[in-house]
């Protein structure tokens, strides 16, 4: 076996520094008092600056394996870090106010965020079982710490044991199905294994038996139904600056997931796991949509409300083409990108004792602050898909990609439920726009989180304008 | 000689074990803890079996990984219960129920 080359670790570069980087935050946050937490947040948004200038500068253009084949640095990984980094930026500059305001601005929310990127980075460029593990636990693991962070909540406690036993039930699941596949191949590397499915002729049961293991692995960590029980109760129990977080960018490192060992290692089973991600997705579909209406708790309705969104994105991965692969990225995304507007919009009308999450909140939000009920408004827009946003392309590229492999009835579904799903997210707009307030509270916030929200807006209008540059960045990482 | 499907049956009956007790158990978060610990011994018990019949090491190597992170699993675990038996004063499965919708 040959050695490491030194070359290989100047591809592993943004991990490397996010790893020493947060090592640093943590023990500088040790001498830290109160008052000087700033240090903390500007060092942590430096770490994402640092990483972010570290991945761009090695932009990959073809697909390098490295480390013995445990890493990989294709388009795909490096455009997907690229959005965890300003995704992650987005959640600690929102939340700042929020902690501070409830007693819980410390060191270690910021040190378990960057841990938990960290994870995301090495499952997005995982290229063995073995890194794909991981990084999926070392994500899961610093969730599973910043749910129960506010440790006096009982909310968030009961939140973070449920999410804790789910999780592990569903990396169980998972590796269950890896030492499955294991036995069959012979080998933990993904090229390798990919290789061995697509090679052997009869779809031997250990194979099959081994997918439906993965896929109910996959499933739970997604939250599609019906592997979703937990996502209403986290998101509602944790603290909204934590369900910023877990709402967004893990959604871009799952669908990393989900092309590492579904269409990477067992591309040459997609027949078989086309159909399971069809009845998936329809019934994520059906589910978040519909009972996404009866909820009265916004942070409840946009937890269904990702579970239908996470049915979209299945629709495009089990598509099985470059181009339905193309379009679950673009997807993901751009999904994360609304999803912290919107809990960025919850914490923004939230203030101490208050927490704003009843969807009464929004009452005559229009007359309070015209500029952001219209960020709302592009936002609710984007997710339930209405041109000229971006959720609209979003949306279109998926069904596209379904209709294109002569799946029509699957999109003709898709777009039933997404008009169900349409009620729920402009009666927001109705309340901001057409009903009374019940308080004329000013919205007091620090300059950073009306500026990063501004943009974030502006930034899901103006993809909706031009989707042309990062679709296709997204064609280009699937040649 | 035991043969390879002997060891996967045995980890198929401990996995089968495991997932009974955490949908099974009403009572006691401590034995969903436990439930989950049995959960990993069962896939380490198919990559050891794997491992050696394939003469493969790599296996090996994945347990030693999957042992050390359900260490960090349980420490966690144990110190999510912590804060729940402090702010709720039980570990009741049925009494984790507030939240609905």
């Amino acid at each position: 076996m040959n050695t490491i080359q030194v070359a290989e670790f100047g591809l592993l570069l943004p991990e490397i520094f996010v790893l020493v980087m947060t090592c640093v935050v943590l023990v500088v946050d040790l001498y830290l008092t109160e008052r000087n937490r700033d240090v903390t947040y500007v060092l942590s948004l430096l770490t994402l600056a640092g990483a972010a200038l570290l991945t761009l500068g090695n932009y990959p253009s073809g697909t390098t394996v490295a480390m013995y084949g445990t890493f990989v640095h294709d388009p795909m990984g490096g455009l997907l870090k690229l959005f965890i980094y300003v995704v992650t930026a987005g959640v600690f500059i929102y939340s700042r106010s929020y902690l501070r305001d409830r007693g819980l601005y410390k060191g270690e929310y910021y040190v378990l965020g960057l841990f938990a990127m960290l994870g995301m980075m090495v499952l997005v460029s995982a290229h063995s079982f073995l890194t794909i593990y991981l990084g999926l636990e070392l994500l899961s693991l610093s969730l599973y710490a910043m749910v129960a962070f506010d440790r006096d909540s009982p909310t968030a406690s009961e939140a973070a044991m449920k999410y804790f036993v789910l999780g592990a039930l569903a990396s169980g699941m998972l590796l269950y199905g890896i030492s499955m596949l294991y036995g069959a191949t012979g080998s933990l590397d993904i090229g390798e294994v990919g290789a061995a499915v697509a090679g052997s002729e009869d779809r031997s049961i250990i194979l099959i038996f081994a997918l439906c293991f993965v896929v109910a692995g996959l499933a739970f960590k997604l939250g599609a139904v019906p592997f979703h029980m937990w996502i209403p109760d986290v998101y509602h129990g944790a603290p909204t600056s934590v369900t910023l977080f877990i709402g967004s960018a893990p959604k871009i490192a799952a669908f990393a997931m989900l092309m590492r060992l579904l269409a990477e290692s067992m591309g040459g089973l997609q027949p078989d796991w086309q159909g399971m991600l069809a009845i998936l997705a329809v019934l994520s579909l059906a589910v978040g949509n519909i009972i996404a209406i009866a909820q009265t708790n916004l942070k409840r309705m946009l937890a269904y409300s990702t579970i239908s969104h996470m049915g979209f994105l299945l629709l495009g991965v089990l598509a099985g083409t470059p181009e339905g692969y193309s379009a679950a990225m673009f997807y993901a995304v751009t999904y994360a990108l609304m999803a912290i507007g919107a809990f960025g919009m919850i914490i923004l009308l939230s203030r101490s004792g208050f927490e704003a999450e009843r969807l009464d909140d929004f009452r005559g939000l229009n007359n309070r602050s015209p500029w952001f009920a219209f960020i709302m408004l592009i936002l609710m827009f984007s997710m339930a898909g209405v041109p000229p946003t971006v959720g609209f392309y979003a949306k279109l590229s998926v069904l596209e990609a379904v209709v294109a492999i002569d799946m029509v009835w699957i999109a003709l579904v898709a777009v039933f439920f997404s008009i169900i799903g349409a009620f729920y997210y402009i009666r927001v707009v109705k309340l901001m726009y057409f009903d009374e307030s019940e308080s004329d509270e000013p919205i007091n916030v620090g300059m950073d989180m009306r500026l990063a929200i501004s943009a974030n807006g502006v930034v899901v209008l103006a993809l909706g304008l031009f989707p042309g540059a990062l679709l296709s960045l997204c064609a280009a990482a699937f040649p | 000689m035991i043969a390879l499907s002997d060891y996967l049956i045995l980890g198929a009956i401990l996995f089968s074990i495991s997932i009974a007790g955490i949908f099974l158990n009403r009572k006691n978060v401590i034995i969903l803890l436990m439930s989950i610990e049995l959960m990993l011994l069962a896939v380490n018990m198919n990559f050891i079996a794997f491992s050696y019949f394939l003469d493969d090491t790599a296996g090996q190597v994945f347990v030693f990984f999957i042992l050390t992170v359900a260490a960090a699993e349980a420490a966690i675990g144990l110190a999510i219960l912590v804060v729940l038996f402090r702010n709720r004063q039980t570990i009741n499965v049925n009494d984790l129920d507030t939240m609905k919708g």
